[in-house]
């Protein structure tokens, strides 16, 4: 098992080794060691790698993920797995704003609690935080599913599109055009295996399901001509 | 009623400056609609511009150089700070960033077609990079843009470089608009939405936010690319001084400022017409910030917004700038706006040369619309035949008004070889008013 120093080898080398990793290559374990809140750790990874990061990772950490599994053995700042497309990333402990935006795909799943604007605009990614999430999150999120197991802050899923909201605990307050939806059973079978995929102990029927009214879809033309 | 009475001199009708036709026109649509205008293109309003420019050519001071026969060198490389793999061009005259969605795929592949024959590049837009574009664009810059439609580390890697979009000329401090009438499935596949809504994009990106964060999204990129492309930053023309100086300090290889001239597939007209600075009057700030950092050419600076013609490359590259950009005029050649369909443009309300609803996806022309039976009008091998004529025609201008000025590179054109013909364009531009050693503002100068 590859274990790369942050501390002496510095970041070009490490993602520089990280990239040469395909899909061909033995799927060795990378362990990182000393990352001390360091920025664009593990980005932009392009095969099937699982790589742990003993420590606190600075911002983008994971960022355009694809295939691979990142695990942080701590807290990450800003744009955790921004725009990740496949794979998955762990967070053991907080991530600051910006978790997940931009996502297309994949799962993050956060083991604390998440900052503002966690997934901001996502666009297919899975997000899973176990504590609570900060205010205007989802905002402008346009596909994926958010399942918050603690409690949400204000103006959740400002200007939503079409991702799906889950929220077990309170929610402080709804953005515009942000709505409480029904639960079906298509809902609970989607939280049971995201919850389960997670390792969250939570169970399905707890949530709430919040989504657009989409009100603001198209401009409201008194007279169109 | 007498004869006298009939002979009595009436006060002729005068229309109110303030309240013109088309301000109450204005008036009468808002009131109708309840909405405001939305238009594509840049600021018609008149502003001081290169038109406002001279060059003073050679004279017993300096001398020239012969027109068809000593060189004149028109090459550029963009991205030489940081990135392994600077974008070398044959001239200094790129193509701007316009999506897919905005454009047919058909204008996208023209002008992909066009730039790599002129020997320059080509730019993606809000929407992500389409396999056409790709495919006939030697040298493409990917775009960056807050809204971060259809982007993906796939084509970030396929990218020669990438622009981060902080802002454009048209609407500095706003987001862009793709209204239903434009979203096909295939465009709304592309950006994750849902068809037929009318999209406004985010203003502002969603994870970062001020120069601080800038520089750890550009490490985020270059790491992502292997440091091997050119790193841009696109501002809509502002504070041009401390955004160019930003940008600079944030890790930029290149600077692009867009002034207030250039154009926009789509937003409010009370945006293009009231918010930014014109072109002319951002190129010496900008120029002035990267020389106080000691980066002036170190950083490229490229300029658009408004570019038409050799000439106003010779002036924008006079100014300090290393390249300029086009976008309406791009489409101009492509056939946008052509006398030929003014038939159908008066059907659309409009007539050649005014028509702006590029939004409304009913372009005669077919360049700006998603409609498969008006796109299908643009041939793009003939599109592309077009626009690098064009780019050819600019590159020649520039080349005489260089040779004219004794210069064999365009960019040994300089702010001496400028003069201008108004007050404002002279403290814009900060050369000489003609006739004159005076620039308003100019150091020791006087008043």
């Amino acid at each position: 098992m590859p274990t790369y120093d942050l501390s002496t080898g510095g970041l070009r080398g490490l993602n520089e080794a990280l990239h040469a990793v395909s899909g061909a290559t033995p799927n060795e374990g990378w362990t990182v060691l000393n990352p001390m809140g360091s920025h664009a750790i593990a980005v932009g990874l392009d095969a099937p790698v699982q790589v742990t990061v003993k420590g606190p990772t600075g911002y983008y950490c994971g960022g355009m993920n694809k295939l691979a599994t990142v695990h942080v053995e701590g807290s990450v700042g800003p744009g955790v797995a921004e725009n990740m497309m496949s794979g998955t990333v762990i967070v053991d402990g907080d991530a600051s704003q910006y978790a997940g935006a931009t996502g297309h795909g994949g799962l993050l799943n956060i083991k604390g609690n998440a900052s503002s604007r966690c997934g901001i605009s996502m666009k297919g990614i899975d997000i899973v935080v176990h504590g609570n999430i900060g205010h205007m999150s989802a905002f402008m999120a346009q596909a994926g599913n958010l399942v918050v197991c603690g409690d949400a802050g204000e103006a959740l899923g400002e200007s939503l599109y079409e991702a799906r909201l889950f929220v077990r605990g309170s929610v402080k307050s709804l953005g515009a055009d942000c709505v409480e939806k029904e639960v079906r059973p298509e809902h609970l079978d989607l939280l049971a295996d995201l919850l389960d995929r997670a390792g969250a102990k939570a169970k399905p029927e707890e949530f709430r399901r919040f989504g657009s009214a989409r009100t603001l879809y198209n401009f409201d033309i008194d007279n169109a001509y | 009623m007498s004869d006298q009475e009939n002979q009595i001199p009436r006060t002729v009708p005068i229309q109110s400056a303030t309240f013109s036709s088309p301000v109450n026109a204005e008036i009468r649509r808002a009131a109708a609609t309840g909405i405001y205008d939305i238009r594509g293109g840049g600021a018609k309003r008149k502003v001081p511009h290169f038109d406002d420019l001279l060059f003073l050519g050679a004279s017993v001071s300096r001398y020239p150089l012969e027109g068809y026969r000593e060189r004149c060198d028109t090459s550029v490389t963009l991205g030489t700070r940081y990135a392994k793999t600077p974008i070398e061009l044959d001239i200094p005259i790129t193509i701007a960033g316009m999506s897919f969605g905005a454009l047919s795929a058909q204008a996208k592949e023209a002008l992909g077609r066009g730039a790599s024959a002129a020997g320059t590049s080509t730019t993606t837009g809000d929407g992500g990079m389409t396999p056409e574009e790709r495919r006939h664009s030697t040298k493409l810059v990917y775009q960056y843009l807050p809204s971060r439609y259809g982007m993906n580390p796939d084509d970030l890697r396929k990218a020669d470089a990438i622009e981060v979009v902080v802002g454009q000329g048209a609407k500095p401090g706003g987001g862009g608009m793709l209204l239903g009438q434009k979203i096909s499935d295939r465009v709304a596949e592309m950006r994750t939405l849902p068809k037929g809504i009318d999209q406004r994009s985010a203003c502002r990106h969603p994870d970062w936010t001020g120069p601080d964060d800038l520089e750890i999204k550009i490490l985020e990129l270059r790491e992502i690319t292997g440091w091997r492309v050119p790193i841009y930053i696109k501002v809509g023309a502002t504070r041009p001084y401390y955004d160019t100086a930003l940008a600079g300090k944030a890790g930029a290889d290149v600077v692009v400022l867009d002034g207030m001239q250039g154009g926009t597939a789509a937003t409010q007209d009370v945006f293009i017409e009231h918010v930014g600075l014109p072109t002319l009057a951002c190129i010496r700030p900008a120029v002035r910030a990267l020389q106080d950092l000691g980066l002036h050419r170190e950083v490229q600076l490229v300029v658009s917004g408004g570019i038409r013609s050799g000439a106003d490359v010779a002036k924008a590259l006079a100014l300090g700038a290393d390249a300029v950009s086009i976008g309406t005029a791009a489409m101009i050649a492509l056939g946008d706006n052509d006398p030929k369909w003014e038939a159908e443009y008066r059907k659309l309300g409009t007539t050649a040369g005014a028509y702006d609803d590029w939004h409304e996806g009913q372009d005669p022309a077919g360049i700006t619309t998603q409609d498969p039976m008006l796109a299908a009008r643009l041939d793009p091998v003939e599109g592309g035949r077009r626009l690098r004529n064009y780019l050819k025609v600019m590159t020649l201008e520039a080349q005489t008004i260089a040779r004219a000025c004794g210069h064999n590179h365009l960019h040994n054109l300089e702010p001496e070889d400028l003069c201008a013909l108004t007050m404002e364009s002279a403290a814009m531009a900060q050369v000489p008013l003609a006739g004159t050693d005076w620039y308003p503002g100019k150091p020791g100068g006087g008043y």
